[in-house]
């Protein structure tokens, strides 16, 4: 356990200084690179959890995808080389109180549900059979709740981006 | 089957398997330069290709890496100089992640991943990232435009790769390409197991799809709308020269090998011969000798879906970008959505 505590502390030091780094960049694409590394770093901290399909997915959909559309659609834009001025919102400093709050709710919440709780020395590795057994076992409720707000984000897509 | 790995030590074990790796994406990357872009492309249009460096033009990659390596590191004036220099390895460790998941024989795996397939299509799509890196960070209108293109195509495409090897998945009952290979190779066709169950029989259409989404995902024509020369000079790949355009190049090829690979493990048997040939039952069973062989059948294999990928490149001409993507999300995904259906279908009724 001693070396996933390292390798634990280790990606968390980077993947803390690309998140600072996300915010005062003052370059779209750089934060948006950033950021990629941010969530390469959770994908990391997925495996050292031996929860591997829930790495491999974040790497799809949010390295593959999400951030992949985010920078075509910067680049699409405006993405300018070299720095911008006035990249930071004027009134950021409201964001240090809703951040800090939002860390008190998380720590409430991890040490009300766990406690004292460890995490096993020797996690066991969760296959994916046993994921879908789960999703369509007792959670296929709310995974049919899931997809239908997502057919609700593709049918909004396609009336925002039709023409007549 | 254990026997072979136990008696090695991890970090020799370690070490093997780096080597291993390191030569699964550098030969197919010689190899497929050297006999299809070099040699089939020359005879295909009449001409002799390369002939003074070696016996028949053989040693003419190491003098192109020489070639490469004495030219002048350019990099443009206004270019954003990390995120410039950083894009080509981007792309070429997505080619090396990919190959970690790739089964060469029962022992000779680099990791024995449980999510293959998933991985592997999820770590295909980190090139994306560095191509767009490359377009944005040259400074020049071509290479942004080639990015756009290329990223808009290979998400177009990934889509219907997933959705084709959905039918393997589901036929094999598993996502780790070893068990894909053994459930292949101790198959049999209503009984018969003279060839075992490779599942390009029963899974043509989805090979076709794959085939297709490889050659998109690798912007070989006719998907070459990202580094259309004609009109974008070479895209994204514009400004880069010397070491970094090598790397480019290398990433281009060794990603077409490491994609055959894949393509063999899931459809064409990967390295197992059928295993009712040396009555074998599974993967327990199977001799020490497959360590070696694999490999060469692997080689062989991948060789053979290569020079398909080749032939239709140096055969037809480049879509324009609206049937680029209107092929991808009007046919190909509709295809493959409904040989998921046949193929669940199927595997309940038999």
């Amino acid at each position: 356990m001693v070396a996933q505590n390292i390798a634990f502390g280790i990606i968390a030091v980077i993947m803390v200084v690309g998140a600072l780094r996300v915010v005062t960049v003052n370059n779209v694409v750089h934060a948006a690179l950033w950021l990629v590394l941010v969530l390469a770093g959770a994908a990391a901290q997925y495996i050292l959890l031996a929860a591997e399909f829930v790495a491999v997915t974040q790497v799809l959909v949010y390295i593959g995808a999400v951030m992949v559309l985010f920078l075509f659609g910067t680049m699409l834009t405006r993405a300018q080389l070299g720095k911008e001025k006035q990249l930071n919102n004027p009134t950021w400093y409201f964001g240090i109180p809703a951040s800090l709050l939002l860390l008190g709710v998380m720590i409430l919440a991890l040490t009300s549900s766990f406690g004292d709780e460890k995490l096993p020395t020797d996690s066991e590795l969760v296959s994916t059979q046993a994921i879908s057994d789960q999703i369509f076992g007792p959670y296929l409720l709310p995974f049919w709740a899931l997809s239908f707000v997502l057919l609700a984000a593709v049918i909004g897509a396609i009336v925002l981006a039709r023409k007549d | 089957m254990y026997a072979l790995l136990s008696s090695i030590p991890y970090w020799g074990q370690t070490i093997l398997r780096l080597l291993g790796g390191s030569v699964a994406v550098l030969l197919p990357a010689g190899t497929i330069v050297y006999l299809f872009l070099f040699k089939m492309m020359s005879f295909m249009q009449s001409r002799l290709g390369p002939m003074e460096a070696g016996p028949y033009g053989s040693m003419q990659l190491f003098a192109e890496v020489g070639k490469w390596l004495q030219k002048e590191d350019l990099m443009p004036e206004r270019a954003d100089k990390f995120v410039f220099k950083i894009a080509p390895l981007v792309v070429l460790s997505s080619t090396f992640l990919l190959v970690v998941v790739v089964p060469f024989g029962p022992d000779a795996w680099i990791t024995n991943f449980e999510a293959g397939v998933f991985y592997a299509l999820a770590v295909s799509s980190v090139s994306v990232l560095g191509i767009l890196m490359a377009g944005w960070s040259s400074a020049n209108k071509y290479s942004l435009l080639g990015g756009l293109r290329a990223a808009g195509q290979l998400i177009a495409y990934e889509l219907p790769m997933i959705l084709a090897v959905v039918g393997v998945v589901i036929q094999a009952g598993s996502m780790n390409l070893q068990n894909i290979v053994v459930a292949q190779n101790a198959g049999s066709i209503f009984g018969w197991d003279g060839v075992g169950n490779p599942y390009l029989l029963t899974q043509f259409i989805g090979f076709i799809i794959f085939m297709i989404a490889v050659q998109a995902e690798l912007t070989q024509t006719p998907f070459d709308m990202p580094i259309a020369e004609s009109e974008l000079v070479s895209g994204y790949m514009t400004e880069y020269s010397g070491f970094r355009f090598l790397i480019f190049f290398i990433g281009e090829f060794a990603t077409a090998g490491v994609f055959a690979f894949i393509a063999s493990v899931l459809f064409l048997g990967g390295w197992g011969v059928p295993f009712s040939w040396f009555g074998w039952t599974g993967i327990n069973d199977v001799d020490n000798w497959m360590n070696v062989g694999g490999p060469l059948i692997m080689l062989t294999k991948m060789l053979g879906l290569v020079f398909i990928i080749m032939w239709v490149r140096f055969s037809y001409p480049r879509f324009r970008e609206d049937q680029l993507q209107r092929f991808a999300w009007k046919i190909l995904i509709p295809v493959s959505l409904v040989n998921i259906v046949a193929t669940s279908v199927l595997k309940v009724a038999f």
